[in-house]
């Protein structure tokens, strides 16, 4: 099946809601047409494409529920689901959180992108124009790309009803020299592909390999660093902001067990936890980063403030825990706009006397929930900067540090560029702390 | 977490929390009975693979194989006193693998008919040729030799989807409540399942029918101090393995007591899941208060639930040969130990330091007949005292090392995904002389002793690393003395093998295991083990990972 138009979602899901005897029943449909390639050495080493559509049914008596899914959508098929779901939630222990489904709602029309994403060929032209590029400069190209379209759709029986369908092609490429003694990385997510421009990337990501060649030691310890973007989120790994925001959960801190906990109970939303100029907001509108319109519960996303002026406005709240405690919920949006200024990253290196360029952060792990102390360590493209220009490459070290500090320590916030579904700026921070020196190029 | 799977965690289907690490769920959400039907006998499945291979070889395949998968999956999710979700799955289809022009070709289908399978193994043909235009490496393949029609099962004693679902929920539960009532302020808990039905073809002559079955029982306590703000978790020191049911039924002689004074009781090839919830709560109310540790260097003794996690990451991955090559340059990273260094001579570890992989070993994740290239699994050495000697390898990688067979370590996570080299379980010898945690701990002057794995980081390369662990205590003059917190220790992969100082004997010997072990674009998981006894390394360097924060 390919990705379902609204009127055609809708109307399988009208049929499944039609074989439900349960007292409740939402059931969703996703799809996603994609594909992908793969390649290391200069040469593609996987390709493959993807085109998946599952039915998903949620049946409920009293609080017992159960789910059941299928990918196949004969009527046969669609009806041997939503009994299975409703024999599922006959043997289910009543759940003290069960959540009514909700009734109908009023959605946002989030921005699509106008052009489809790429053929075969064109995601192999893509790979190409990457790896001409560095077999012609004797440089050794690992990239992937994978992009394609998805469709969500909702619908329960208590007449709520959803629909929406979204574009998104993800690429990076690390370039090494065939000595292994530079790295350079590069990375973007588009919606809409014709600004995907994977040659250019490359010749980022290839420049970065080349400076990065004979890098010096330097002392570990507190430093003023400038973090790209990509050492601030990922798509595919914790992040130092992503892990931020994805703790920003009420529950956990009314529960005790998270660094929003209050001293004696309660949690520290309405506190200033950060320097004023950090404000973090979602919009699903926003047209460089449109976001998912609603949530699997089929609660509306709208824009929500949740950094302003350093203070912290708003937690997520499930359904349940907003109802437990007399408040509304707060879905958990797609992505996350950090406003910032008008300096581009290389504006800020100009800026800066003594100081880090980090192009990436791996491996970043939680150390300390309490304080979201996290290690992990820099990559690809490391740089000392003095005054106001990169003076050497230097080898990769090693942090730990909380981004709650960390965006206490500000210097200045330059402009956002996209990053993993957000908008994120780079940042100039002070008293960064590296523990220890790493010898991985 | 990422982005995406926080995304999935708020989807419809996604009413258990964990269940985005538990990647094998992605087949359908079926009812529990259903995990018990049997699927296509094997006369079934080798009719169908053969369409497969014939259609492959049609369209131009010089090589074809071909995986007819049945995954079964369940897990059950609790918090306290509750049951968050139960969740039963199953995925089947089938992937084919050809190499037409040179070039792999993979394509996947779940509508496993003979048209279904013609057509998919066409698609993996034309994907293989197209790809063709821009390779620059052909494909060298291992010759193998076809076993005929052959299986393998692994030894459990009790399938664990035969056990009532009632049953599971009500040890769970009392888990919860030996936490509880042993002053965890919260408790989760959880039991994956997985059985893997593989039916393996290729066009080297092998029908190879293999049943795997995986055990993951979890929990996580949490206690909190509410006047001061503080709270402290401790991790279940359980052991995902490669057995049945019979895991959950504790014996005593699987229980491994940590050093005197220190209450640490580890498990073996059984698991005493009421008992470690109670200790869990304890030990971690006495996290609470514990000292914050001092840093400076340290002679450490690792417990093999905590040195298992190490030797995953600074040689489990540095020896896989993609890595060694540059495939995983761009996610997972390259590797320091590369065949220019390895022939330098330069010791991995010290003597005492022999290390083996191993896809044969009972109990473990890793364990199977054959690998996802129909290659017959073995064991062979990694580290002989401290050297380099070998990588882990599949089919199209030995001829770069100049060697002529794989080692049967190609896996997929699901007939979905194309197979590739994943790691062998990799475990450190035990000494070969007799040695108790007890005596070992008696020669430290000054030392910690850790037990389980925690907080984890290491770079690209795989040199220089971070180790949290479960539990730590302080070791003084050849005794424990007191309970440590806020530990951790950074550390170089060279320097930290080249400070083993010796490990306890076989009776000690046990396994670690993950079942989520992440590689390759898009991503696939595998489980793996790996074994080892308590064993020592001299100067550690710790660092105190305690901060404060506004």
């Amino acid at each position: 099946m390919a990705i379902l138009s609204k009127d055609d979602a809708q109307a399988i899901l009208k049929k499944v809601l039609s074989y439900s005897t349960a007292d409740a029943c939402t059931v969703g449909l996703s799809g996603r047409t994609a594909g992908n390639i793969r390649y290391a050495r200069n040469s593609v080493s996987t390709a493959g494409a993807q085109d998946t559509v599952s039915l998903t049914v949620e049946s409920s008596f009293g609080k017992r529920s159960g789910i059941a899914t299928c990918n196949e959508f004969d009527d046969a098929t669609l009806r041997r689901c939503v009994q299975r779901a409703e024999e599922i939630a006959h043997l289910a222990p009543e759940s003290p959180e069960y959540m009514p489904p909700l009734g109908p709602q009023t959605y946002l029309n989030p921005p699509s992108a106008a052009t489809t994403p790429l053929t075969p060929a064109g995601r192999a032209q893509a790979a190409a124009d990457s790896m001409t590029l560095c077999a012609a400069k004797n440089l050794a190209a690992a990239g992937f790309l994978d992009g394609g379209t998805r469709f969500t759709a909702l619908r329960n029986s208590k007449g709520l009803e959803a629909y929406q369908q979204s574009t998104n092609t993800d690429f990076s490429v690390t370039v090494r020299t065939p000595d292994g003694r530079g790295s350079g990385y590069a990375i973007a997510d588009v919606t809409d592909v014709s600004k995907l421009n994977t040659k250019a990337l490359t010749q980022r990501a290839a420049d970065k390999a080349t400076g990065s060649l004979n890098a010096k030691a330097i002392e570990p310890g507190k430093y003023t660093v400038i973090l790209e973007p990509a050492a601030l989120m990922a798509g595919d790994d914790l992040s130092l902001l992503g892990g931020l925001m994805y703790g920003l959960d009420a529950r956990s801190a009314d529960e005790g067990r998270s660094f929003m906990t209050k001293k004696g109970g309660g949690n520290r939303k309405g506190e200033k936890l950060f320097d004023e100029r950090i404000n973090i907001y979602s919009d699903p509108m926003n047209a460089e980063v449109p976001g998912q319109a609603f949530d699997g519960d089929g609660l509306p996303a709208r824009r929500m403030n949740w950094v302003e002026k350093g203070v912290v406005k708003n937690l997520y709240y499930s359904r349940f825990w907003a109802e437990k405690n007399k408040v509304a919920p707060t879905p958990f949006p797609s992505g996350f706009i950090m406003a910032g200024g008008t300096q581009s990253t290389a504006e800020l290196i100009k800026g800066t006397a003594k100081g880090i360029l980090v192009t990436r952060l791996w491996y970043i792990r939680e150390v300390d929930p309490q304080t979201l102390l996290y290690t992990g360590l820099t990559r690809d493209g490391t740089f000392y900067i003095e005054n106001g220009a990169i003076k050497f490459p230097i080898k990769n070290l090693r942090f730990n540090e909380s981004p709650i500090i960390m965006l206490n320590n500000i210097e200045a916030i330059g402009r956002p560029v996209r990053l993993a579904g957000c908008l994120v700026p780079p940042l100039k921070i002070r008293d960064f702390t590296f523990t220890s020196l790493s010898d991985a190029i | 977490m990422n982005r995406r799977d926080f995304t999935t965690l708020t989807g419809l289907a996604a009413g258990a929390l964990w269940l985005p690490s538990f990647p094998s769920l992605a087949g359908n959400l079926v009812d529990p009975a259903q995990l018990l039907e049997p699927g296509l006998d094997v006369a079934q499945k080798k009719r169908l693979a053969d369409v497969a291979l014939n259609a492959a070889k049609s369209a131009g395949a010089s090589y074809a194989d071909v995986r007819i998968q049945r995954t079964l999956n369940q897990g059950i999710f609790t918090r306290e006193k509750q049951v968050q979700n139960i969740a039963s799955g199953e995925s089947f289809g089938v992937g084919i693998r050809v190499i037409a022009n040179g070039t792999w070709g993979f394509a996947s289908t779940n509508n496993v008919t003979d048209a279904g399978l013609a057509k998919t193994a066409q698609q993996a043909v034309a994907i293989a040729k197209a790809n063709s235009k821009v390779q620059k490496e052909p494909v060298k393949l291992a010759p193998q030799k076809g076993y005929g029609e052959v299986s393998w099962k692994a030894p459990i004693e009790k399938n664990a989807f035969e056990v009532p679902i009632k049953e599971k929920v009500d040890l769970l539960l009392a888990a919860n409540g030996m936490a509880l009532d042993n002053g965890a302020s919260f408790v989760n808990s959880a039991l994956f399942q997985v059985n893997e039905q593989k039916y393996f073809a290729s066009t080297d002559g092998s029908y190879i029918d293999q049943d795997i079955h995986r055990i993951w029982p979890t929990f996580g306590v949490t206690v909190v101090d509410k006047a001061s703000g503080k709270f402290r978790s401790r991790q279940a020191l359980s052991v995902p393995m490669g057995m049945g049911y019979e895991y959950l039924t504790p014996k005593a002689a699987d229980k491994m007591a940590g050093p005197t004074g220190s209450d640490v009781i580890g498990y073996k090839n059984s698991y005493d899941i009421l008992e470690d919830a109670a200790r869990a709560a304890k030990q971690t109310k006495l996290k609470v208060t514990a000292k914050s540790v001092t840093p400076g260097k340290y002679d450490l003794v690792l417990d093999p639930h905590h040195l298992g996690l190490t030797i995953h990451e600074s040689v489990g991955h540095p020896l896989e040969l993609d890595r060694v090559l540059g495939y995983e340059a761009n996610f997972a990273g390259t590797s320091f130990a590369t065949l220019e260094w390895r022939k330098k001579g330069v010791p991995y570890g010290s003597k005492q330091v022999n290390i083996v992989a191993d896809k044969l070993q009972a109990n473990s994740l890793g364990a199977v007949g054959w690998d996802d290239e129909g290659v017959k699994c073995k064991e062979w050495n990694l580290i002989e005292q401290g050297k380099l000697v070998d990588y882990q390898k599949i089919r199209d990688q030995a001829a770069i090392v100049g060697q002529m067979a794989s080692d049967g370590c190609c896996y997929s996570q699901s007939w979905r995904d194309v197979q590739f080299q994943r790691m062998a379980n990799i475990s450190l010898k035990p000494s070969p002389t007799k040695m108790s945690v007890d005596e070992l701990v008696s020669k430290v002057d000054k030392g910690i002793y850790i037990a389980g794995n925690g907080s984890f980081s290491i770079d690209q390369q795989r040199y220089n690393s971070q180790f949290g662990g479960q539990v730590f205590y302080a070791i003084e003059k050849g005794k424990i003395t007191e309970m440590l917190e806020d530990v951790a220790y950074q550390t170089n992969t060279l320097e930290f093998w080249g400070a083993c100082a010796g490990s306890c004997d076989a009776s000690d010997y046990r396994f670690a295991g993950f079942f989520n072990d992440g590689k390759g674009q898009p991503s696939q998981s595998s489980a793996v083990s790996h074994g080892s006894a308590t064993s020592r390394f001299n100067g550690v360097n710790i660092i105190n990972t305690a901060r404060k924060i506004g």
